[in-house]
């Protein structure tokens, strides 16, 4: 029992030395760990924006090639005149898509149609989709709503136009339900939606429902107008089984001599993480900041450890062990830095919840992804580490200094 | 009275690069009881400090005996040496060796924090009350750059006693001080020492210093021979002064 005190009165006491030597020396510890403080945050913020800036990569991918697993297919006839029958297209797909429940699939064919605006009469690109397109490409709508199935039955047709368009237009809101006019049927289309330009360099080009489509009254040369192709969005899991049933059943349904080939144009079937090279920047920097933090908390605990040496040579005169002296230091250093661990990562979640990170890329993901944990955590024990490593060599010094040469120092 | 310390032809050598070893400790021979009041003198770089490093436990000796309190130091080892130093030896250095940014009663409860009994817990009372021993009691929150040498050396005085050791190993303890305080400052030392009954080994240039022990040792060619106690000063002033064991101490206190 009384060894048993001795041995807590033991740990209360190494505890209350350290405390107190931390107190004494707050001033330096606070400098010192001011670098690692912001060695942390520097690092949990690039790897926060890092996450940010892959999943801004990755909308952008999606909104060009479709999320993953999205399967593309493409409908053709390997006879002479290579004719399609689309009718028989659409209705083939349409009961294989019902038949195994694929909720996310778009019809998408490219189309073109003059447009009258108020200064003349221009082109535009006309992209006839489905409902689902929109959530399946991540079309971010600017103004106005995507379309709903009831769209596709309205007398007046319904469009959404890019930017590009809305700026000729002179950018009317959308409560006064402004008309895009086809220049050579003279259908007046209403315009629900804005959708975002892609980039800069993006024409003038609308998205219409096909089903909608005839009632425009464009007229296109079948030449000018691309063969459709038949876009569904499913599980990853599910898609290579999917892909075939779907061929299979829809070119069973067409009839010898047709084809129905699919294949996956969305990242997740690209051979190499396409984000790799961002992972790797990030991880890169993240490492090379930590390093340089640690670099400078080994500094200065290089120098301060020539004034402790001293005061460490006192306490072993009176009693201090090599155990308690080491305690005492790696304490002090692993106790400091897991602070300013915290503090570090505080303020990182502060800086990358701001407004800030998406004024600098220029634009913010749909889904924001959440605040990194792992680089949370990673941050806070890579700091602790540091400390650990940074307070191992003033401690090996300060057990392994003599105490006569220590107290003459 | 038990001994506390003994010492039976201590060697201390040091290895020197590119040369001989050197001999510091040649044979040292010393035996301290309880209550002793031990001086010893020297010229410097005689070895004073080695030998008190060796009797304090804090260096080991090339060969030789040495027991403190019936125990081989030869044989004591790493938290072993360093417990047994901390409880029953208190240390008294030249420069103080206060601990800066500490106060005085920082200073004086630092030792306490390497007792694992009750002194731990009760360490800001002792240290109080210790303080007010040595006569600062109204200055127990001051910082030592705050504080006068001989208040330096008294705060020094207290943190070397307040663990009740049995053996002061006093290192020059008025060498930075003025004549008054020096004989002050070892009045005290003396007095708090007889109260616990702790031995008291000196290491002086100061032949006034060195003459208030009742054993009177000089280290000479690494060897510890008796001194002869003198009176220093007045009509012996000019005697001392032909004395060639003076002009050594002289010269040494010069140096």
């Amino acid at each position: 029992m009384r060894g048993l005190g001795k041995f807590l009165t033991g740990i209360a006491s190494s505890l209350a030395e350290a405390w107190e030597e931390l107190r004494i020396h707050k001033g330096r510890v606070l400098l010192s760990l001011v670098g690692v403080a912001v060695a942390v945050c520097a690092l949990t913020t690039v790897v926060g924006a890092g996450a940010m800036a892959e999943q801004l990569s990755r909308e952008v991918s999606e909104r060009q090639s479709g999320r993953p697993a999205s399967i593309t297919f493409s409908a053709y006839m390997q006879s002479p005149t290579g004719q399609i029958d689309a009718a028989a297209v659409d209705a083939a797909w349409t009961e294989s898509l019902a038949r195994h429940e694929v909720a996310f699939a778009s019809r998408v064919t490219w189309a073109s149609a003059n447009v009258q605006y108020a200064d003349g009469v221009s082109p535009a690109n006309l992209q006839l989709i489905d409902v689902p397109y929109g959530e399946m490409h991540r079309v971010q709508i600017v103004d106005g709503a995507w379309f709903t199935d009831r769209d596709a039955r309205r007398l007046a047709p319904a469009v959404i136009v890019n930017e590009v368009v809305w700026d000729r237009l002179g950018r009317p809101p959308m409560a006064t339900h402004p008309t895009l006019e086809l220049a050579d049927s003279g259908v007046s289309a209403v315009i629900i939606g804005v959708s975002r330009a892609m980039s800069e360099y993006d024409g003038e080009s609308a998205y219409v429902l096909n089903d909608a489509f005839p009632a425009l009254g464009v007229v296109v040369d079948p030449m000018m107008m691309s063969s459709p192709s038949y876009e569904m969005w499913v599980p990853e899991e599910h898609a290579d089984g999917l892909m075939q049933a779907i061929s299979e059943e829809v070119r069973a349904a067409l009839g010898e001599g047709s084809g129905f080939d699919g294949w996956r144009g969305d990242y997740g079937a690209w051979p190499e993480d396409p984000f790799l090279a961002t992972k790797l920047v990030v991880a890169g920097v993240a490492v090379v900041i930590l390093v340089l933090g640690a670099l400078s908390l080994v500094n200065i605990t290089l120098v301060t450890v020539r004034t402790r040496i001293r005061e460490i040579g006192i306490r072993r005169t009176f009693g201090a062990t090599g155990g308690r002296v080491f305690f005492a230091v790696m304490l002090e250093s692993v106790v400091g830095t897991f602070v300013a661990g915290i503090v570090g990562v505080g303020v990182s979640i502060a800086l990358v919840r701001s407004p800030l990170p998406a004024m600098l890329i220029g634009s913010s993901p749909d889904d924001m992804p959440g605040f990194p944990v792992e680089a949370a955590v990673v941050g806070i024990l890579a700091a602790t580490v540091v400390g650990a490593l940074a307070g191992l060599l003033p401690a090996l010094t300060a057990v392994r200094v003599k105490v006569i040469d220590a107290i003459r120092f | 009275m038990s001994v506390l310390l003994e010492a039976r032809d201590v060697t201390r050598t040091v290895d020197v690069i590119d040369g001989e070893p050197l001999t510091i400790l040649a044979g040292v021979d010393l035996a301290v009881a309880e209550g002793d009041r031990v001086s010893i003198v020297g010229r410097s770089g005689s070895g004073k400090s080695t030998l008190l490093n060796v009797l304090g436990l804090l260096d080991a000796p090339t060969s030789g005996e040495l027991t403190f309190l019936g125990r081989d130091a030869r044989r004591l080892r790493g938290a072993a040496r360093d417990r047994l130093r901390g409880g029953e030896i208190g240390f008294v250095f030249q420069q103080f060796n206060l601990l800066p940014g500490r106060t005085a009663l920082e200073n004086v409860a630092t030792p306490l924090y390497y007792d694992a009994g009750r002194a731990f817990w009760q360490r800001e009372k002792i240290a109080r009350e210790m303080l007010e021993r040595v006569g600062l009691g109204e200055r127990v929150a001051q910082l030592p750059s705050r504080l006068s040498g001989g208040e330096q050396q008294r705060v020094a005085i207290a943190r070397a006693l307040v663990r009740r050791p049995r053996l002061i190993l006093a290192d020059e303890p008025t060498g930075a001080l003025d004549l008054a305080t020096g004989q002050t400052v070892m009045e005290l030392m003396e007095e708090v020492a007889g109260e616990t009954g702790a031995a008291l080994v000196t290491i002086t240039h100061d032949p006034a210093i060195a003459q208030r022990a009742s054993r009177h040792l000089r280290l000479e060619a690494g060897r510890l021979i008796a001194d002869e106690p003198r009176e220093y000063g007045g009509a012996d002033a000019a005697d001392a002064a032909d004395d060639p064991a003076h002009a050594e101490l002289v010269d040494g206190a010069a140096a």
